[in-house]
Order: C-alpha cells, then structure tokens, then sequence
C-alpha cells in the first residue's frame, strides 16, 4: 500500500526532458552539430601558391599564414611541395609557413591549402601590449604639407576612427590638393598613410586581405590599413575609406610582418586560387570537435568497429519506445514484450520485405518442426535448446539454398537472433496449443506490426543521425517512457473490446 | 467498427488494464505476498489458517521416490484430481472420477493405467506445467463434485464463481460456466460464458460470451437470467476472508459451490481479468472508489461481506 505522491516523479521526468533537450541544444550550437541528417556548410579552400627561380643554393621560403583572422575558422593546412621541407612556426603571434631544400634550381612552385570555414563569432583578439604610436621625424617640404593635411582632417573628425576616414578621403587622387599630390605617389600611399597616421598619434600598420570569390585564380592580396583604437585593430579600406571588414574578406596577414621571405631564389611571388566547397555541416563539426577536445564524449572517439556497434544500440530506445507505447496506449498485443525490437533490429539490417520473407519462413518451418518435439514431452531447457539447434539448421539452409538459387537475399537470414527466433517459436507453438491458431494470429500479427513500426522508425537516416550524435536525446526517451509506465487510461484497443457497454450506460 | 467514446466508458466508471495495474495491483498488491497465490498448496495452507475451505488435500509430491506412496494411496479412491502447484490456467490437472478394475477413468471418459499416472507425476515435479519451467510439486486433491443446480448450467466442467475482491471488501462477482468453445475450462477468453451475479443476493444479471450480451447457454440452452447462488452471504464471507490470508488489495477469488461441503476456494488470483465488468454491465470504479473513500474500514469479514451486500446491491 505505497501511495507516494507523484509530484517527485512528475518533477524528474520534466528535469530528464529539459536535460535532455538543452543538452542536445547546447551542443548544436557550440559544437555546431546539425539538427538534421545532410546539411551542408560552406567552406573556403585557399591555395596560396608560391613561385621563385633557384639559382642552384640551398632555399629557406617563408610564407606568412593567417592565425586568426576575423570572421573565419581554419579547419586544416596543408602544404603541398615536392622534396621539400615543411613546418610551421609561430613566434611571437605570428605564423610562417617554412620550406627548406638543400639545393633548388630553376622555377619551383610551392603551395599552402587551408580551409577556411566561415564563422561570425570569431572576432579579433585584443592585443595583449597595446601598441605604441612611432615616433615619425619629416623632412621638409614634406612635413609642412603632412601638418596641413593632417590638420584638415584632424578639423573634420572627431575620433580618431573619423580622422583615419577624413585623412584616406583627403588623400584619394580625385580630391588632392597641392599639399597630398606633393606627398603621395602609387607606391609609396599606404607607408605614408601609416607614417601620417602615427605621426598623428594614432597607431596605424598596414594588412593584406583576400577577396573570397568562388572560382577565381591568380589572385593578388589587397592591401588593407589598420588602426588601434585603444581596444582592437580597426580596419579600413584604403582606397574608400570604409571600415571593417566585408563578409568575404579574409585578411591574410595583420601586423608588419613581411608576407613572403625568400633565401636562395629571386622573382618570387605569391598568387592564391580559391574554391567555394560544402562539405556536410556533420563531418564538419565532427573534425573540428576533434581538434578542440570537445569530443572527450563523443563517439566518434571510438574505433569505427564500436562505432557502428554503438549506432545500432542507440536505436534501441526508439524500438523500445515504440514498444512501449503500442503496447500501452494503443493495446496491441505481441508475444514477447521485446521481440518485436529485436525483430526490427534484424530488419534494419536486412531491409523489409526480404528480412520478412526470411523470418516467416524460419518461423513457420519452426513451428512444424516443433509441431514434432511437443509430442516429446520434453522438459522446458532442452526444448528450447533443440529448438535453437533447429532454427541454426533452418537458417543454414535457407540461406544454402537461397543462394544456390540465385538470390542473395537468402543470405539475411542470419542476422536474426537465433535465440530469440527459438523463443519465438517456441511461445508461438504453446500459444497454438492453450489458446488456438487464431491467437497465433493475432499475436504474431501484433509482433510483426510493432516490428514493422518500430523499423520504420529506426531505419529512418534522421533516428540512426540524432541518436548518434546526439545521445543526451535518450534522456527525452527514457522520461517519455517512465511517463507512458504512468499512463492510466484507455488503450486504443479497449475502446473497442468494451463496445458492448454501450448498453448499459 | 463499432467504438465507445472513452468519455462514455468513464461515465459508467469501467476499469481499464493501464489503470487496474499502476492504481491497484502495484499499489495494493505486495509483491512477496504473490508466490502465495502463484502457489496452490501455500495457498490451500495460507486460507486453511483462515477457516475458509478448500478441496481437501489428499497427498503432496514433492520428491520422485514419494511417487511409489502415490499407489498405496489412491488404492480405495474412486474421485480425485492431480495438479501442479504451479501451474496456471488449468494446465496439467489432471481429473479422475472412476475406476475400472486397476486402471482409472478420467472426467473425459478415457482408461488410464496408473503407470501413466506415475509418468504424469514426475513430469509435474519436474516443472513441465510450471510457469518458466522451475520445477514443481505435485498436489492431490479430493474431487469436487459441483451441486447439480449449477452443474446443469456448464458444458462438462465445474462451474466456478470469480469475486473480486478489494481490501477485504468484494466489490464484484460473476460465475463462469464452461462451454464446447473453451473446451470444458472456465476462461472468459477462451469462450467461457461469464455471468454476472448481484452482490446482494446472488442473483445473476446479465451473461457475455467472447464479450458479447447473450441470455441463453450456447451448448445446453438454458436461460441465464434466473440463476440463484445458495448460501451467497457465506462465499462472500470466505472471499472476504482471504484478504486477512494473503494480504494482497486486489484479487480474484475463485470459488465452487460442492454438492457435499458446500462453498469450497479453488485458488486466488493476483491480476484477475476485467471482464467481469462487461458480465455484470457496469464499471468497478464507482466501487473501488467507495471501498478507498471509507473513512472507518470494517474489522470483520463479515462486516464487510453485509456492508458490500447493502452498498453493491443493484436488483
């Protein structure tokens, strides 16, 4: 006589559910696993490709690679450069892509791919020293014009993010004045720019960017400015003086480091291709869980033999669910609480209809062989064991003879579990006895309709892709079913077995 | 497809198989008290204490070399009936009602020799009817010969009254009566007629077979309006009873009426059926919740036999 309250239970289902749901919430969006199966994300293959003429020495290159740069994640590098040497060095939060060969001559070209996958959470870093302005000395005429032009700008703005803008635009050829004609020509606009900025106080370096666009070769970095507001680097385009950066603008190399350095070789230049590929948003995030070791609980941790084990397990619950409710709320009657899983387990590998057609047949050979062993009188265990013994021979044959006549199909009678065939058999030979073929019917008719559902369910790509990933997701299948053990209606089918009631209302 | 709205099925308070396990059995049905029902012997011992009668126990087997006693003591026996402690529904009983010369005669009417008799034994102690195969004794009982006024009702088979009963108070009764369909055993759902019973005077009501409203018996004809249970408000004292025996909230009890000793428990049930609600044309609910709302339960099984009498009573 245990009448508990049921608030506690009614409590811990919900915090099962919840768990469950923000869990799996949480980590589709930080670790960016897709909701469903096939989703594809963007990603963009760079190709910087480097080209220099050996003249017969050893040669050390030295590319600058991005480290972070804002609105991207790197997803993998590589470097593809016959008989050379390769590393990555970082110093002094930057990176350099190096390869060395002892002797290079004639006209060599190296490559560096990275994978670029966009991501707008990715901002800039702060510096962790905040830059210092240089001290800038001029010589005149020069520094009487780099005064007035700075004292232009300096009266039309009021920040120094404003001066930069009112000092680009001051600077653009249409509207130069005698003051930035006299200062400026093509090569020399962007050190004087940055000259100018710190000799204003502001701290100011120059950035090379890559515009993405899908399908272009031979492609050239553009030079970007950069100034530090006292929090982060500010980027602005030099030529339009708009700031930030556009959403297709990888910036390659911040700072004033050198972007390419080479020893041993002379013409050397850099290009870069790129390619607009998708790769699924699933693999994605598996590979970048891989890297950040976030995957301690994933499964994709473990050999790809458990892998597949563990996908077919993880589908139980959603049979047993199904199970669960067929038998609890619709009334369907089966023989063998979870026989019917099993089943379905059998048809996810054998597919329908040829997974039916073998486990009728085993079942029904089953039943006539049995037909023989009652007459026995045999005690329960070695019934049982004989009759193991007979669906193995049963199914050797089926799948013998299946083959021999052609069809492969006869082959997927093994993956069905032989005990539980046994079982089957067994309780479907007792239930013909007690109870008459028409019960046999009905319950095998139960079993295989539950089966069916509980496969259509399981064999569904989005079940086998959510379950997987997102294992926490069985806490909402385990609450669904303690719920359902809760259920104290009517079953579907009891509406109908009381019908006759009707009468007496 | 003919349906019933569940709106209407609670109006008449029906009982369904969800509800009947979570807010009774799990609740009022201690698990340790059910090898005492799953058990006919410990039952038959258990009620003994509790002056309710049952067959009147011959012999137990409980060993393979007790077997050869067997023969002694069925020497100078016409009637008796063999059966598995364990077994359920009806399984492995085994009836003999005559004898002829050294072989006996079977309910059906076949010789059997009491070498096969033997044989039947051992299998029973090593558990062939027994749930899940453990194994078994084996227990022999005297025949019950069912009172020729409610005999003539059943086709072949001992007809038997199934009370429900709920903390000591039964709430409901039907008798069943066998039939060709359910082979001469009194399961409703293998096509035994249930007859539904007044708890007041142990009149019948109304009679399902396979659920449907029927009010003649399918093999021997007769009407089933009229039937009349003798000595009512002692079965229901002895159901009653049983409670204080077992323990369990919630059980069938399985009666007979013997042409000799009168009322007589066959065995008790821990998950009796719900068809007994379709027999009597009306729900267990109204009455389960009477019995849970009391506020001062009855000491007494007769107390609570006369209360269920004056409450449940509908003619």
């Amino acid at each position: 006589m245990t009448v508990r309250s049921r608030i506690p239970f009614y409590v811990a289902v919900f915090l099962l559910i919840t768990a469950g749901l923000s869990v799996a919430t949480w980590r589709h969006f930080e670790m960016g696993i897709p909701w469903m199966t096939g989703e594809q994300q963007p990603v963009w293959m760079v190709e910087a490709r480097v080209d220099f003429q050996g003249y017969g020495e050893s040669a050390q290159v030295n590319l600058h690679v991005p480290q972070q740069p804002p609105g991207f994640r790197i997803l993998t590098e590589q470097a593809a450069s016959p008989g050379y040497g390769f590393s990555i060095l970082e110093n002094n939060g930057s990176r350099r892509a190096e390869w060395t060969k002892r002797e290079v001559t004639g006209p060599q070209t190296l490559y560096f791919k990275t994978q670029f996958v966009p991501d707008e959470s990715i901002v800039q870093q702060p510096p962790k020293r905040p830059p210092q302005p240089q001290t800038v000395f001029w010589e005149e005429p020069q520094a009487t014009a780099v005064r007035e032009l700075l004292n232009q700008a300096t009266e039309r703005s009021s920040s120094p993010e404003s001066l930069t803008r009112e000092l680009i635009t001051l600077m653009q050829p249409d509207n130069r004045t005698q003051n930035s004609t006299m200062l400026v020509s093509d090569e020399n606009y962007l050190q004087i720019l940055v000259r100018m900025l710190n000799h204003a106080g502001i701290a100011a370096r120059t950035a090379d960017a890559l515009k993405l666009e899908d399908a272009r070769r031979r492609q050239h970095l553009v030079p970007f400015i950069q100034i530090y507001d006292g929090e982060r680097w500010l980027t602005f385009d030099p030529r339009t003086a708009e700031q930030g950066v556009p959403e297709n603008l990888l910036l390659w190399r911040q700072g004033s480091e050198s972007l390419l350095d080479v020893v041993g070789g002379d013409n050397s230049q850099v290009s870069f291709s790129m390619l607009r590929q998708t790769i699924p948003a699933l693999q994605l995030a598996a590979r970048e869980a891989a890297s950040n070791g976030l995957s301690a609980l994933s499964f994709y941790q473990l050999p790809i033999e458990e892998q597949s084990m563990f996908r077919m397990l993880l589908l139980l619950p959603i049979g047993a669910l199904m199970v669960a409710f067929m038998r609890m709320v619709i009334g369907v009657r089966t023989s063998g609480t979870f026989m019917p899983v099993l089943i379905a387990v059998a048809f996810v590998q054998t597919t329908l209809v040829p997974g039916l057609i073998a486990f009728l047949s085993v079942v029904a050979i089953g039943l006539l062989l049995r037909g023989y062993l009652s007459s026995l009188n045999l005690l329960l265990v070695s019934r049982i064991s004989a009759l193991i013994i007979l669906v193995i021979f049963i199914t050797a044959g089926l799948s013998i003879v299946g083959y021999q006549m052609g069809f492969n199909t006869g082959m997927t009678v093994t993956f069905f579990p032989t005990v539980i065939i046994a079982w089957t058999i067994e309780r479907m030979s007792i239930l013909w006895e007690e109870e008459g073929p028409r019960e046999v019917a009905v319950q095998g008719a139960g079993s295989l309709f539950v089966a069916i559902c509980a496969y259509l369910a399981m064999s569904r790509p989005l079940a086998g892709h959510l379950t997987f990933n997102f294992p926490e997701l069985h806490l909402v299948i385990l609450g669904l079913i303690l719920l359902m053990g809760q259920y104290t209606g009517y079953k579907l089918s009891e509406l109908r077995r009381f019908t006759p009631m009707k009468a007496y209302d | 497809m003919d349906w019933i709205s569940p709106r209407r099925l609670n109006r008449i308070g029906m009982l369904n198989m969800n509800r009947r396990n979570v807010d009774y059995i799990a609740r009022y049905n201690d698990r340790s008290s059910y090898p005492l029902v799953d058990n006919k012997l410990k039952t038959k011992l258990a009620v003994g204490e509790y002056d309710v009668k049952t067959p009147k126990l011959l012999q137990v087997v409980r060993q393979q070399h007790e077997i050869s006693h067997f023969r002694e003591m069925a020497e100078d026996l016409s009637g008796f009936a063999i059966k598995p402690a364990k077994g359920s529904g009806g399984k492995g009983i085994t009836v003999i009602t005559g004898r002829d010369g050294d072989d006996f005669i079977k309910a059906s009417g076949a010789r059997i020799p009491v070498a096969m008799l033997e044989r039947h034994l051992t299998n029973i102690l090593a558990g062939l009817y027994s749930l899940a195969g453990t194994p078994d004794v084996a227990i022999v009982e005297d025949l019950v010969e069912s009172s020729p006024a409610l005999a003539k009702y059943s086709f072949q088979g001992v007809p038997d009254i199934r009370i429900i009963v709920f903390q000591g108070y039964p709430v409901m009764a039907m008798l069943r009566l066998a039939t060709k369909a359910s082979d001469g055993k009194a399961n409703l759902h293998q096509g035994a007629v249930g007859v539904g019973l007044d708890l007041g005077t142990g009149r019948s009501l109304n009679a399902v077979q396979f659920n449907r409203p029927i009010t003649l018996h399918p093999d021997t004809g007769l009407a089933l309006e009229n039937i009349q249970i003798e000595s009512w408000e002692n079965m229901l004292e002895m159901a009653a009873r049983c409670y204080e025996a077992t323990g369990l909230g919630y059980m069938g009890v399985d009666l007979v009426v013997d042409a000799h000793q009168g009322p007589l428990l066959l065995e008790l049930n821990a998950r009796p059926g719900l068809a007994i609600q379709m027999a009597n044309g009306c729900g267990l609910m109204p009455r389960l919740k009477a019995i849970e709302g009391l506020k001062r339960p009855h000491f007494s099984p007769r107390e609570r036999a006369q209360f269920a009498m004056k409450s449940f009573s509908r003619l």
